[in-house]
């Protein structure tokens, strides 16, 4: 499974000369992912298996992993490189593709998309690296069976809910129904806090540079909105909604 | 001449409505560019779709209604999507950012070689290439981005290009194409569906009414006697308030959003969430009521056109981004309001 380390969504997050800056704000796991952590360590749970997080980034990243540690991943992989510093999704999917193929993985788990750029595109991307099929959005996973190879997900889509059969190997991205991610345990922090996270280069992983299609040209702060705001007061609720619905009848958004 | 493609995103042989935004956006850049527009519609009514997205502003379309592709499976799609990509070699393919683009752009990007950009909020067109514009952390800043690959994949945020108007006189041809894999090569299948309550479609909605903690603390209302738990109390006091909300949505034809704090407290289903772990949403009018407006929640829907909030705190932060506020008990205001738009709108 797949974690990343990014800002607290609490952050106030500034640009200056191009250079994206979190300020003092603590670095944590993005919040989708630990849901996908929970999946893995409860399909693992309950149908055997072992739990390996990978995260691809810095040393920085290397935080995130032992919180996946410290919740009961069994394994923890940094997957660092200075060629994957300004890897575009694509080369992101292909440098973690090659660390799934390299542990012989049967479930790809990702969290829905990463709080930071939002791209939400890494899962299927990741997928279609690997040839295995790309189930996302998924809420529940009915029926797993590692020997048969197949699997059974119930996918949370916007239109409703849907059940998917596919075979495995597989990528899923999971959303937040799936269940609460737990608390790491004391044990589990203390371990995590004195496991030793091995480093994979590209070379490790048997792969060149992947190329980079995507470029940067500018990161900027958006323009500021300027909202005059206005607080409706009356003599009753009629009074106020009354003028309220003038007020926006006015705005021409109806 | 430059092409560009533009998938059609449908359900169940209804197009989703950002579909036709996106093709609105790509006719404007092919008239810049001197080029032309080409819609992709796989699955049911792919052929009728077609003919509405002519409507629209495309010049052609090609259809493909096979059977493999009734279901969205993302491998069949994606097959087929490269192997038109490699035939007629556009110079983008534009998706809308709804779940099924965004899967589909990304891995399309791992066939063709080429890079996405996602959740487009603008595009320039810079010596022939799009540069576009996203928002990244949660709205708090903006990306310019370009894709040095051809296909330029990108997929376009709903209500960021402008409404899309049909135009039923516009003809074009509409070819239909085969599909790219057989059932045997898919590897996964859909067995089962269950529709949700379709009110949620926050993504293209026009209005949002959201709810937040707030819609569960009316002291003047007491729960039924058969209900003695303590939390099943709470989610029914949540359910009146929300029929309040759900009153002034049907009203003014809305959706019903709701903050994380209400999702996790079992009031409504996580498919109503709006916010960074929720929708990114983007309405022309979005009203908060029982909602304290925290950076997550502001995350999601502060580029709406006019929001309103209703709270009882004057302090509560969704003052700050609200156009307009009401400093008050949203049982006592959110009735006043269906009763004055009804009026007003002559429900
Ligand atoms: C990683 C992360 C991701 C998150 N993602 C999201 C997200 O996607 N979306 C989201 O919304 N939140 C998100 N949150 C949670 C967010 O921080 C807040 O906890 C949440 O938005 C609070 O919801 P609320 O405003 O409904 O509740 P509260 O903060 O409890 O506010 C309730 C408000 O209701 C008002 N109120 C009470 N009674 C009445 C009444 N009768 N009439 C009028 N007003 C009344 C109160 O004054 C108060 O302002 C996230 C948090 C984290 C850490």
């Amino acid at each position: 499974m797949f974690v990343k380390q990014v800002p607290d969504s609490a952050a106030k997050i500034t640009v200056e000369n191009g250079v994206v800056n979190w300020g003092d704000a603590p670095l944590v796991i993005n919040p989708w992912d630990e849901y996908a952590v929970e999946a893995a360590l409860l399909l693992a749970e309950k149908h055997g298996g072992e739990v390996t997080a990978y995260s691809l980034g810095d040393e920085n990243a290397k935080e995130a992993l032992k919180h996946a540690l410290a919740m009961g991943c069994q394994q923890a992989v940094l997957i660092s490189d200075p060629a994957l510093a300004n890897a575009d999704t694509a080369a992101v999917a292909r440098a973690l593709a090659a660390a799934a193929q390299k542990d012989g993985a049967d479930l790809a788990l990702f969290g829905k998309q990463a709080i930071d750029w939002d791209s939400g595109v890494t899962p299927s991307m990741t997928a279609r690296v690997l040839g295995w099929p790309a189930l996302s959005l998924v809420a529940a996973v009915p029926a797993l069976d590692p020997a048969g190879k197949t699997i059974k997900v119930e996918r949370a889509i916007e239109e409703g809910r849907q059940v998917v059969e596919s075979r495995l190997p597989a990528a899923l991205s999971i959303v937040k129904d799936y269940a609460e991610p737990r608390y790491p345990s004391f044990m589990g922090i203390r371990k995590a806090a004195q496991a030793q996270i091995p480093s994979w280069t590209l070379a490790d992983l048997g792969i060149s540079a992947p190329a980079n299609t995507v470029e940067t040209l500018e990161i900027s702060a958006p323009p500021a909105r300027e909202v005059s705001n206005e607080i409706i007061t009356g003599d009753s609720p009629a009074d106020i909604a009354a003028k309220l619905v003038d007020k926006i009848i006015g705005e021409g958004v109806l | 001449m430059s092409k560009f493609f533009v998938f059609i995103d449908q359900f169940k042989g209804q197009a989703l409505p950002a579909s036709w935004e996106v093709v609105t956006a790509a006719r404007q850049l092919a008239d810049q560019a001197g080029g032309s527009v080409s819609a992709l519609v796989f699955g049911p009514e792919a052929e009728a779709l077609a003919q509405t997205a002519i409507h629209y502003g495309a010049d052609e379309a090609l259809a493909c209604a096979d059977a493999t592709l009734s279901d969205y499976r993302p491998e069949a799609y994606t097959s087929l999507l490269a192997q038109l990509a490699k035939e007629h070699s556009p110079q983008a393919v534009l998706f809308p950012t709804t779940t099924r683009g965004r899967e589909l752009a990304g891995m399309l990007a791992i066939d063709l070689e080429s890079g996405v950009l996602p959740d487009v909020t603008a595009i320039n067109l810079q010596d022939g290439k799009l540069v576009a514009t996203r928002p990244i952390y949660a709205g708090k800043l903006l990306a310019k981005v370009v894709c040095n690959a051809t296909p330029q994949l990108l997929t376009l945020r709903a209500r960021a290009f402008g409404k899309p108007a049909a135009d039923s006189s516009r003809s074009g041809s509409v070819s239909s194409v085969a599909a790219a894999l057989a059932e045997g090569d898919i590897a996964s299948k859909v067995v089962d569906y269950a529709a949700g309550d379709g009110r949620v479609s926050l993504g293209d909605a026009g209005v949002i009414i959201s709810g937040g903690r707030g819609v569960a603390t009316n002291p003047n209302l007491t729960p039924p006697a058969e209900i003695t738990d303590a939390k099943e109390k709470e989610i029914w006091l949540a359910h009146q308030g929300f029929a309040l909300l759900t009153e002034l949505a049907e009203v003014l034809g809305a959706a019903v959003g709701a903050s994380r704090a209400a999702v996790d407290a079992g009031y409504v289903p996580y498919a109503h969430q709006v916010g960074q772990t929720g929708k990114v949403v983007s309405p022309d009018l979005y009203i908060a009521a029982g909602i304290s407006g925290a950076i997550q929640h502001l995350a999601g829907m502060r580029t709406s056109k006019v929001i309103v909030a209703i709270n009882k705190d004057a302090d509560a932060p969704i003052f700050k981004v609200a156009r307009f506020g009401v400093v008050g008990d949203l049982y006592e205001l959110l009735p006043a309001l269906t009763q004055a738009f009804k009026e007003r709108l002559n429900k």
